[in-house]
């Protein structure tokens, strides 16, 4: 499908988030994409119940609690998000606009790009063996798409996290399940945690303490793999496994679009937040430049700036006028209030 | 001022100033040895993943429940594995010696 829009945020955390605010007040749409199937970036993913101490204001906030408050005052703005969905290519067309196409083949047209993208996308962490890639989506699956897909099979959940633990006890239902975990204690909450052991105890899945070192099979076969506890090795004979490790974070394919990057980060001036490319910004963390603090704050910060210079872009005949939210009738009735 | 001992990935030797008051993690990461610690120290990830010698790891406090829990999230774990945001550099820790754990 094909949108068309003024900007284009990469990354749907705090300082994406805000950014459509800043965007918003000088009536500019944004879309936003995303690799997680949710909202708030690393404040949602990895930390959304460790409270935030430096926010203005704000003495004490979760992680989620920022999101929630930001999904509230960007509201008015209407932003369209694309969740689960990677930014892969660009592409400048002869009007001077972008096109990015997204992992999932949709194609959005804007005048500005914004990458907000933290440490980067999530991706699934893998297993640190030699050509693991060449199993992926044949035999190892880092989630569930189709659970029937694995009816009457053999399987092995590695892993002692919600994910390896609501997976094993669904499909113990309809498949042979094998769960490996380093450890007798799960991170996962309680109640699946005794689900779990419960299942073991009447033997509809088996349990084994250790750590995946190897994997044997051919043409992104598996065949079995090889666990390890303590230096006593055992072998388990299966075709599928689903590691659930988390995620981890890395730049993807923003890698690849010819910016100026340095140590993974996307090189910036500070007037406005543009990157080495006209009408391409970089706000948040992903940003370097000359004092640069990796603050939630320092990103709000950026995003007002690299605003300004947005509506340049796509108002290039409209002058803009400074003002304030406390003060302006024109802003006020853009926020609703 | 004391230091601590890190081997690198490729076996390398580094002997790091250490200062009170800073985590094992930065102190790596300041020195500019190659380790990710990709949430910047608040236990959320387990890019900071390192292997005490024994002698030193009897040194350390003991794991709290979170560095233990992220440690699931880690790799070829064992039982001198720790997360490095989680030490805190004091002056009885002069001279620990680890390795950087394979990414």
């Amino acid at each position: 499908m094909n949108h068309n829009t003024d900007v284009i945020i990469i990354g749907a955390g705090p300082v994406g988030l805000f950014a459509v605010f800043e965007l918003g007040l000088l009536n500019i749409k944004c879309h936003l994409i995303d690799n997680l199937d949710k909202i708030g970036g690393q404040c949602a993913e990895l930390y959304p119940d460790k409270p935030i101490y430096d926010i203005p204001s704000r003495v004490k906030i979760s992680g989620q609690e920022l999101t929630d408050d930001l999904m509230t005052q960007i509201k008015p703005f209407e932003p369209i998000f694309h969740l689960g969905e990677q930014a892969e290519n660009i592409k400048k067309n002869e009007d001077n606009t972008w096109t990015i196409s997204t992992s999932s083949g949709e194609k959005i047209s804007a005048k500005c790009i914004v990458i907000a993208a933290g440490a980067g996308s999530f991706v699934p962490r893998k297993l640190p063996i030699k050509d693991i890639e060449d199993y992926e989506n044949k035999s190892i699956f880092y989630s569930v798409k189709n659970k029937n897909f694995f009816k009457n099979k053999k399987i092995i959940i590695a892993g002692g996290g919600d994910s390896a633990l609501d997976w094993t006890n669904e499909l113990s239902n309809i498949s042979d399940v094998t769960l490996i975990h380093r450890r007798k204690e799960f991170r996962a909450v309680p109640e699946s945690v005794s689900k779990m052991l419960e299942l073991e105890k009447e033997n509809k899945i088996k349990f084994i303490l250790g750590q995946i070192t190897s994997i044997n099979g051919s043409n992104g076969l598996i065949s079995e793999i090889v666990c390890n506890n303590g230096g006593v090795e055992e072998i388990v004979k299966t075709n599928y496994l689903l590691p659930f490790f988390g995620l981890k974070m890395e730049l993807g394919p923003i890698a690849n679009w010819n910016l100026k990057i340095n140590n993974n980060l996307i090189e910036v001036d500070t007037e406005k937040f543009e990157t080495s490319i006209k009408s391409i910004f970089a706000i948040g963390d992903i940003n370097t430049y000359p004092g640069k603090l990796k603050l939630i704050l320092s990103g709000f910060h950026e995003a007002a700036l690299m605003a300004q210079k947005c509506f340049s872009y796509c108002y290039p005949d409209k002058k803009n006028v400074f003002r304030y939210t406390t003060s302006s009738k024109d802003l006020q009735k853009k926020l609703g209030v | 001022m004391g230091s601590i001992i890190v081997l690198d990935r490729e076996g390398k030797e580094h002997k790091l100033n250490a200062q009170s008051g800073l985590t094992i993690m930065e102190i790596i990461r300041d020195a500019g040895l190659d380790i990710e610690a990709a949430c910047g120290g608040c236990c959320a990830c387990a890019t900071c993943h390192v292997y005490l010698d024994k002698d030193s790891f009897s040194l350390l406090k003991s794991m709290q429940d979170d560095e233990e829990s992220m440690l699931d999230q880690a790799f070829s774990v064992n039982n001198y594995s720790r997360l490095s945001c989680q030490i805190e550099y004091e002056e009885k820790l002069d001279g620990i010696k680890m390795t950087l754990a394979p990414e």
